[in-house]
């Protein structure tokens, strides 16, 4: 065993010295499975990133980075690890985007990152839980933890003087932590929540939890799931059987879909997205256009941003590995330094280059705290006329 | 009595017309399942995904037909669209019946085989339909939603509760009866059927009668396209289409399909309903119901809810373990499960 180890490690470090020139990066996501539908753009977001640094021509001396995927099914823990060990053991990546969803993050992070080293940085994983997990400095998120969206969600019903509510969340990591999160600041707040129900995803049918909740009554649903999966159909038999007319969302069921396919019922609801707007986003959205990517799909601009703060991490710690993502990625993520949004990688590599400093402001102004996640501020708004207006942003 | 109508309205609205819909949806499904079983001899795992290509063909027919301008007033188009949906896969499972597993019936192969193979083409046809149509959600229901509208009936009634009853559900309980009875008469009235229940009984009697396996097997798949593209489209007209959904799908209707009896028609209808029921019913929280009926002073405070919803999918497997252990071969005395 020992000696195949030996042999497997002489191997990669001749395979490495041989191609010295392109470095693999892991991408991570969920192509199967529940939110199967947006990791495509947000794939596409991030590889866009990468193929500017190797376009810029002024990224690391004749360094190329490749993105090479594979699927972490968002929902099935040990396919994500055996993926992301592949891509660690058999592609030799030295740092990942991704994973998407929160639990399969957390096994990826606890089961491959963090024995072999890799850093990863995950464009859409929101729970609470990754705050605290144990990462030896490898973990980043570019999407804010849940545990601020409960406030905001909370202070939106204060505003709307709205005192009680039945809540339904999608059964995962994700689900859990955001609404322990709003729970506990709504009531703290003086609110009631009439019954807390979870959802599966993708479930043949809802009438039972719907059933439950209308049992509980309330003034509005709160829906903590995803647009494409449970957290539509919820809110569908609610509309059906007329149980509830409102509802307030969790950043998961933002859609274009959602309101295209329910129509009028879902007027007058209401909810909130991590959102950025401003420069950055107006950049992304020029260079996703010209790219032919969907760059309104949800959490493609913080896998653009992931797939950017890792390669601009490299050039500030002059070397494609490993060790050079964990140590610089907070540096250019954050300030002093010159402003960089998307579109500006290859001006940002020649001021790291000559010495220079980096604030990479990307498309969602990131602004990474406490441990490595973006502190994230959110769009308030509600569907009139079926689309959304924005109320806003806090 | 206002009071007790209020209560059986919630009643009906939250539980009695969302489990009949739902059953009538898994019994369709679980038809199909107990079919193979009974008259192939395995447990097909393909037939969620073949229940998805049929809706998928049917979708893309009802588009052209929406394109044209064809509708069917206040039905949704997509019943016009179903004859051409069960053609579609009605020709993809014969090329795989013709490809796959008509070597290994040649082979004479267990049907533990079998089962490991129909996965094989579950995975396949996953693939074809996400390849065709996409992964995302597609809706094509059309026609008016509501035969009842909950407002409509709070309006014309007059009472506090709604009652909704949505069109997709009225044509799903209908066509499942249409579709029960044409099946029933099929196999216990006519020649093929007859020869298609002998060839289940015995096989090889069924061969020295004279029988054509080949002629049987082919029509059985040809029953099993119409069930799996009808109870396919259904489900979508009332929900939505989403290729992964109807992956999942699979798991109630085998669990309906093995509590009524697998190889028994009449207890994969059973089975549905009975699945159905207890996954909605046994979690329902009383508390709104029992508000009505019960007098003021009794009226409940807590949910009243006997468990949880989590425990939904439990429930139905629990029933499913209750059958098994006292009554192995189903309710409805099908093969040995």
């Amino acid at each position: 065993m020992k000696k195949m180890l030996l042999a497997s490690v002489a191997t990669a470090l001749v395979a490495g010295t041989a191609h010295a020139e392109d470095v693999k990066i892991g991408v991570i996501m969920g192509f199967t499975g529940p939110i199967e539908s947006l990791t495509p753009m947000m794939a596409a977001s991030a590889e866009l990133a990468l193929s500017e640094v190797n376009d810029s021509g002024t990224f690391l001396e004749g360094v190329t980075l490749s993105p090479v995927r594979t699927d972490s099914t968002c929902v099935d823990s040990a396919a994500a690890t055996a993926g992301a060990e592949r891509l660690v053991t058999t592609d030799g990546v030295v740092a990942i985007v991704g994973a998407d969803c929160s639990g399969v993050t957390g096994a990826v992070l606890s089961n491959v990152a963090v024995p072999n080293g890799i850093p990863m940085v995950s464009p859409s994983a929101t729970s609470p839980g990754l705050s605290t997990a144990e990462d030896d400095g490898l973990f980043f998120r570019t999407a804010p933890s849940d545990a601020r969206q409960g406030e905001v969600l909370s202070a939106i019903l204060a505003d709307r003087g709205i005192t009680s509510v039945a809540v339904t969340y999608t059964n995962n990591d994700y689900g859990k932590g955001l609404s322990d999160s709003f729970i506990s600041n709504f009531e703290a707040s003086g609110g009631t929540v009439t019954l807390n129900a979870p959802h599966e995803d993708n479930k043949a049918d809802y009438s039972a939890e719907i059933g439950a909740l209308a049992s509980a009554g309330g003034d509005i649903l709160v829906v903590l799931g995803y647009s494409d999966s449970g957290g539509k159909g919820m809110i569908q038999a609610a509309l059906d059987t007329g149980a509830f007319d409102t509802f307030m969302m969790g950043d998961g069921m933002y859609g274009d879909a959602l309101v295209a396919d329910l129509g009028s019922g879902m007027e007058g609801s209401f909810g909130a997205v991590p959102w950025s707007e401003g420069a950055g986003a107006e950049a992304f959205k020029a260079i996703t256009e010209a790219a032919d990517i969907n760059g309104e799909s949800s959490f493609t601009r913080e896998s653009y941003d992931a797939a950017a703060l890792i390669a601009l991490a490299m050039m500030a710690g002059g070397e494609a590995t490993s060790t050079a993502v964990k140590d610089n990625l907070m540096a250019v993520a954050n300030g002093p330094g010159e402003e960089i949004l998307p579109g500006e990688l290859g001006r940002a590599f020649q001021i790291l280059k000559d010495g220079g400093e980096v604030d990479y402001v990307g498309a969602t102004n990131v602004e990474l705290i406490g441990p490595g996640e973006a502190a994230g501020s959110y769009r308030y708004y509600e569907i009139k006329d079926s689309t959304y207006t924005t109320v806003d942003f806090r | 009595m206002i009071e007790f109508l209020n209560g059986l309205v919630a009643l009906s609205n939250f539980v009695l017309i969302p489990a009949v819909a739902y059953g009538s949806q898994l019994a369709l499904g679980a038809l199909g399942v107990t079919l193979i079983y009974g008259i192939l001899r395995f447990s097909n795992f393909a037939h969620g995904d073949t229940m998805a290509f049929g809706t998928m063909c049917t979708i893309l027919v009802t588009w052209g037909l929406q394109g044209m301008g064809v509708s069917l007033g206040p039905l949704p188009t997509a019943l016009l669209a179903i004859p051409f949906g069960i053609a579609g896969c009605a020709a993809l499972i014969l090329l795989t019946d013709r490809m796959i597993y008509r070597f290994y019936r040649r082979q004479r192969v267990k049907p533990v085989i079998l089962v490991i193979v129909s996965m094989g083409v579950m995975f396949i046809y996953n693939g074809v339909t996400r390849f065709i149509i996409g992964t995302g959600d597609q809706n094509f229901a059309d026609g008016e939603r509501f035969l009842i509208g909950v407002r409509d009936f709070r309006d014309m009634t007059g009472l506090d509760e709604g009652l909704g009853v949505r069109t997709t559900q009225g044509i799903t309980v209908v066509t499942a009866l249409i579709v029960v009875a044409a099946l029933f008469w099929f196999l216990n009235r006519t020649r093929t059927g007859k020869s298609m229940r002998a060839y289940s009984d015995n096989e090889d009697l069924a061969l020295l009668s004279g029988i054509d396996p080949e002629r049987v097997v082919t029509v059985t798949w040809l029953i099993v396209a119409a069930l799996a593209t009808i109870a396919g489209v259904l489900y979508g007209l009332d929900k939505s289409f989403k290729p992964f959904t109807y992956f999942q799908l699979l798991l109630p209707i085998f669990a309906a399909a093995i509590v009524g009896g697998l190889g028994s028609p009449l207890g994969a209808i059973a089975g549905g309903f009975v699945i159905a029921f207890s996954e909605v019913g046994l979690t329902y929280a009383w508390k709104k119901v029992l508000g009505y009926w019960l007098p003021q002073s009794l009226a409940p405070d807590g949910l009243v809810q006997l468990m949880s919803t989590d425990y939904k999918f439990a429930v139905s497997f629990v029933i499913l373990l209750i059958v098994l252990l006292f009554r192995p071969t189903g309710l409805f005395r099908g093969k040995s499960a």
